[in-house]
């Protein structure tokens, strides 16, 4: 950063985003009309300002033209902004020196029918972009130092996973399960499908690797009682077997798995002739099942009004628990009442084909005519043929979804992450960011995301660790530098109300024991809650001060500040 | 920021579709040195042809284009495009690998990507692989403006110079200088390989035979869901506004056709994972671009388990005007303006019906990516009796060479979220074996 106040040089980049934006308005026109702004010393429209080739004309932009401020008018910061801020650090120019105006997502996308007022309303962004341009200030991100470990709350399938891998990349790792074994729903499962293998099996030797490591910690009826500090330290209390201790972690990783949905209510349960899956696994595990003819009814408690989701494992949990029935007696016969049977991919078409070719009777409903399940026969409308069929049973098993842990919702709280309808946590990105969290240094895997398959739950687990080990590689972690603070020549006007302690969606904001108002930079989103509620002005946001948002307004309104 | 600890060992990645994109970030995140190595001629793989994506409709391109950059500026990435993996040798820990490098005759860091070779390059009609052969280039070609390396290339199947030594138009004409024909096709060898990522994706069923049930290319109004993702894309042939190929009428109706050669006997015995909510998406984004438009999704059992996809296809149905018919189509004819008239029989009343429509759009079977034989030789893993790569359900990432991983679709048709999950997955595996010696 140089004292001495520059004279802004900003240099206007209008971007075609092939047509998304150049199919609607005139984006030469734009970069024409950028030229006659105030402090603008060059611009040029690109067909992707976005591509190598349009990084390269704004570094060519900086150098020829010697800019110290650059603007992109183009589609969404949201996804952007990060690519354009190291092109121009690339060059020489202070990251924060960039502007993004967005004449994309907010302009020529919502305005698709009206092409000359979206012209003129991206004229009135970009001039506004210029104005704010000209205020803006160099900044520093904030860098802290980060400690190397990492603990994985959730000892099921995912999360045994991903601390071993964890673990395996030489990281020290410690994995808390508040039940007092590892396991989760593996524990009471009989056989896994695709390939019909005993769970305990498969328990057995991840328990035995997981065990084996030195740098893996192991804490069973443990729960984290509190988490404070941020990414790369947090400081973490587990208490295990009443005892508490305290942790300092660089990431945390999500791992704690679904629950059971008991349907009580539905199609006659009794948890005796007519239970659930889960319970048809405890009777096989016991060599408790006698019957001969055996009803299986899909999307119980799925699918429908209340829980719109499928649930995704539970057709295969059908298909293979028939299978193991045909197996132990070739005699039994074997009913599916399905809506749409879900075996996606390979291998589970496979084993559906499989499950036909063994006998298993598969047969639709549809939602509008369920079954009803009477005392020994269970009614089912067939749409193909068109009439009812009367199918007897002396044992009805429903297959119901997996749920959301009903404790998710405290956890998510500490955490500070966010779960999305049905209870189950919400990722960053589903597309591109499956395993992040909003919050940085925290992440998700495995069922508690959605409901998964033991394949995935590993797969899941693994890429947990690894977007962990992209932060605890480093020994340090860089955070924004566009973050809230209490300058001292203002901590005159702050009268103490605690109004921004409040609102502060991140907890950045405390008292110090001068009863002071201290913000935590390296917790700070430069979200703005707080700088916009101080009612004495105390609070000033970096990169979008008064100054600079004001000037934006005036340069709207046509008047110059 | 520093590393901790130093990776000598780096990993070999083959295969830059989202998969092979993510694992490289992954990597090169962690401090890890990575080859990213791919067959064509730029990176982002069947990602970068699609319009929008389910199920959040976010345009393709968009959220893919800052990772394309990254990964090209990435200080640990070395991109490889134009390159096969030769011959391995040496085993987990110690690869040594082999790159056949072929020519692009045209210099990377040089090309400005103005055009001007393919301008004035006299040879035309090459179909495009990247808009599904719909419109062709020349010689001197780019798959798409928004390209990653952003640097042309020459075709030397077609090229006039390359074949016969006239013409070097292209030559003459580039202002950069970036023409280069006495590039050669070259060897990298490539030592203290650590592990090995096989991310190759996928093909479609249209790509290695003719595809010629239900019509398709009899009729020019039956086409392909990668057909359409392409005529539907504002960067695409027509600039986003959907028209007939036969008389450019814009369709009123559409009907997509789901399982076509995927769940069948004829062609292959697995379900494709993503067509079934891929047709919603098309169907979607196509009633945004004409709201009186209706849709028609002959399917036989819908498959939607992923995060928010059941929501998504009821969305489909209550606001997009698409009708889900539990069907089995017998054939398809055109009548005499070459509107397709679709004979099917109603799972719900078992009655034969017909209906006709506008365009139909077949969702094509999902294959292994072709040369995966080839490739499975030369890196001696095994396949799996549909030819992805082999993969036991609870090593998910594992192939059966050890220290060679793999992800995406390259071991099962998947969408883009469990693809970007298993590369980091793999990512992690090959992590590690670098970092855990
Ligand atoms: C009846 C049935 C049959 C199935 N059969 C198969 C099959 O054959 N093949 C297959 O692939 N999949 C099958 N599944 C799915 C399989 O069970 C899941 O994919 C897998 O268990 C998910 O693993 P997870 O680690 O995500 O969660 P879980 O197995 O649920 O483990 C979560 C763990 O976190 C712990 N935990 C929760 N909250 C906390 C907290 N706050 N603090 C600390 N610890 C916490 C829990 O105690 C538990 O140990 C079946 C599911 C059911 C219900
Ligand atoms: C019509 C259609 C629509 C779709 N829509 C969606 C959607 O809306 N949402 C969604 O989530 N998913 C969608 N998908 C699925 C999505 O395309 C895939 O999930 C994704 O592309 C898989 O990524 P990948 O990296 O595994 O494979 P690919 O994208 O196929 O990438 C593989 C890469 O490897 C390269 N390669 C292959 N062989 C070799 C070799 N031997 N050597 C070097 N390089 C090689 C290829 O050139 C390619 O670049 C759709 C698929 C289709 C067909
Ligand atoms: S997996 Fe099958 S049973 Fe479970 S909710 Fe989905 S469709 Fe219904
Ligand atoms: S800017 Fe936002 S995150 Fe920062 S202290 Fe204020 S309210 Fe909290």
């Amino acid at each position: 950063m140089s004292d001495k106040e520059e004279e802004p040089r900003i240099g206007v980049f209008v971007c075609s985003c092939g047509s998304n934006i150049g199919g609607l308005i005139d984006v030469k026109a734009l970069a024409e009309y950028s030229k006659t702004l105030p402090n603008v010393v060059f611009t040029e429209d690109n067909l992707y300002t976005c591509s190598e080739t349009g990084l390269a004309q704004i570094k060519n932009g900086i150098k020829d033209h010697n800019l110290n401020r650059v603007i992109v008018a183009s589609c969404t910061p949201r996804t952007h902004e990060p690519l354009f801020r190291d092109c121009v650090k690339k060059e020489g120019v202070n990251e924060y020196l960039f502007n993004f105006v967005n004449i994309r997502d907010q302009n020529t996308w919502c305005h698709q029918k009206y092409p000359q007022e979206a012209f003129e309303k991206a004229k009135d962004l970009i001039r506004m972009g210029v104005a704010k341009a000209a205020k803006l200030e160099a900044l520093d991100n904030i860098i802290v130092d980060a400690t190397p470990t990492a603990l994985v709350i959730g000892g099921g399938v995912s999360g045994m996973t991903a601390a071993l891998s964890l673990a395996n990349q030489g990281f020290e790792t410690h994995l808390v399960e508040r039940e007092n074994e590892l396991g989760g729903r593996l524990k009471t499962l009989h056989k896994l499908f695709p390939n019909d293998q005993k769970a305990q099996l498969l328990l057995d030797n991840l328990k035995k690797n997981v065990g084996s490591k030195e740098n893996l910690k192991i804490h069973t009826s443990a729960q984290v009682k509190n988490i404070e500090g941020f990414v790369g330290n947090f400081e973490v209390s587990v208490e295990e077997n009443g005892n508490n201790i305290n942790l300092t972690i660089g990431v945390i990783l999500v791992a704690v798995g679904t629950s059971l949905f008991t349907p009580t209510g539905y199609f006659g349960y009794d948890g005796k002739i007519r239970i659930t899956q889960h319970e048809l696994e405890s009777k096989l595990n016991n060599n408790d099942v006698k019957a001969k003819d055996i009803v299986m009814i899909q999307c119980v408690g799925s699918r429908n009004d209340e829980r719109v989701y499928c649930s995704s494992v539970c057709c295969m949990t059908a298909l293979k628990n028939a299978l193991v029935l045909k197996e132990n007696n070739p005699k039994s016969n074997v009913s599916i009442l399905f809506r749409d049977l879900y075996t996606p991919g390979t291998h589970y078409e496979d084993y559906y084909r499989r499950a036909r070719e063994e006998g298993v009777v598969f047969i639709e409903y549809s939602p509008e005519k369920e079954p009803s399940v009477e005392e020994n026969q269970i009614k089912v409308y067939n749409q193909y043929l068109g009439e009812e069929l009367l199918i007897p049973y002396d044992l009805c098993v429903l297959s119901t979804p997996l749920v959301s842990n009903n404790d998710n919702k405290a956890l998510a709280q500490m955490i500070k992450v966010p779960l999305e309808e049905n209870g189950f946590f919400l990722e960053a990105h589903v597309k591109l960011r499956p395993m992040d969290f909003a919050t940085a240094g925290v992440f998700i895997c495995g069922s508690a995301k959605w409901p998964v398959d033991i394949t995935e739950s590993i797969s899941q687990g693994y890429a947990a660790a690894a977007r962990a080990s992209t932060i605890i590689s480093h020994d340090t972690i860089e955070v924004e530098g566009a973050t809230s603070f209490l300058p001292d020549y203002n901590k005159s006007l702050c009268t103490g109300c605690e109004v921004c302690i409040k609102v502060c969606p991140y907890n950045a904001i405390s008292k110090n024991e001068e009863d002071e108002i201290v913000i935590t930079q390296v917790l700070c989103k430069g979200c703005g809650v707080c700088g916009a509620t101080c009612t004495n002005h105390a609070i000033i946001i970096r990169h979008f001060t008064d100054q600079q948002i004001l000037s934006e307004i005036y340069a709207y309104g046509g008047k110059e500040v | 920021m520093k590393n901790l600890g130093e990776n000598s060992k780096s990993v070999v990645i083959i295969g830059a579709g989202i998969a092979g994109i993510q694992a490289a970030l992954d990597l090169g995140d962690m401090g890890i040195q990575v080859h990213l190595v791919e067959k064509q001629s730029c990176i982002g793989g069947r990602m970068a042809q699609l319009d929008k994506t389910f199920p959040t409709l976010d345009c393709s391109i968009c959220i893919l284009a800052p990772k394309l950059s990254e990964c090209y500026r990435h200080d640990n990435i070395t991109l490889h495009t134009l390159s096969e993996i030769q011959k391995i040798g040496g085993s987990v820990g110690n690869f040594s690998v082999d790159v056949l490098k072929h020519a692009r005759y045209v210099k990377e860091g040089v090309c400005t990507n103005c055009g001007d070779c393919g301008a004035i390059c006299p040879v035309r009609g090459i179909t495009n692989f990247f808009d599904a052969n719909l419109v062709t280039q020349a010689a001197a070609q780019i798959a798409f403006p928004a390209a990653v390396p952003a640097a042309y290339r020459i075709d030397p199947n077609k090229c006039l110079y390359l074949n016969y030594e006239i013409c070097g138009l292209c030559y003459q004409n580039c202002g950069a200088d970036a023409i280069d024909f006495t590039q050669k096709d070259s060897i990298l060898s490539l030592d203290n390989i650590g592990a090995i990522i096989v991310a190759t994706g996928l093909d479609l069923a249209e790509d290695i035979h003719t595809l010629n049930i239900y019509g398709y290319q009899k009729y020019d109004n039956v086409i392909t869901a990668m057909e359409l993702e392409r005529l539907i894309c504002a960067s695409g042939p027509q600039a986003g506004h959907l028209s007939r190929l036969t008389d450019g009428k814009h369709p009123k109706k559409i009907a997509y056709l789901q399982c076509i050669d995927s769940r069948s006997q004829k062609g292959q015995m697995y379900c494709s994972s993503v067509c079934c909510m891929y047709t919603t998406k098309e169907a979607m984004i196509a009633f945004e671009h004409d709201n009186e438009l209706e849709s028609y999704v002959f399917y036989i059992d819908m498959r939607a388990g992923g995060k928010g996809f059941q929501k998504f296809l009821q969305r489909g149905a209550k606001e997009y005007n698409i009708k889900y018919l539990k069907s089995k189509i017998s054939h398809i004819d055109v009548d005499k303006d070459d509107n397709p008239i679709i004979t099917y029989e109603d799972y719900e009343t078992s009655e034969i019906k017909q209906l006709t429509v506008d365009l139909v759009v077949l969702a094509t079977c999902i294959i292994p990516s072709r040369g995966i034989n080839k490739l499975a030789d030369v890196l001696g893993i095994d396949l799996d009796h549909y030819d992805y790569v082999k993969t036991n359900p609870f090593l998910p990432v594992e192939t059966s060479a050890e220290g060679i991983y793999t992800c995406g679709c390259a071991r099962e048709p998947m969408d883009i979220p469990r693809s970007v999950a298993e590369a980091s997955g793999a990512a992690a595996r090959a992590a590690e074996v670098i970092k855990g010696g």
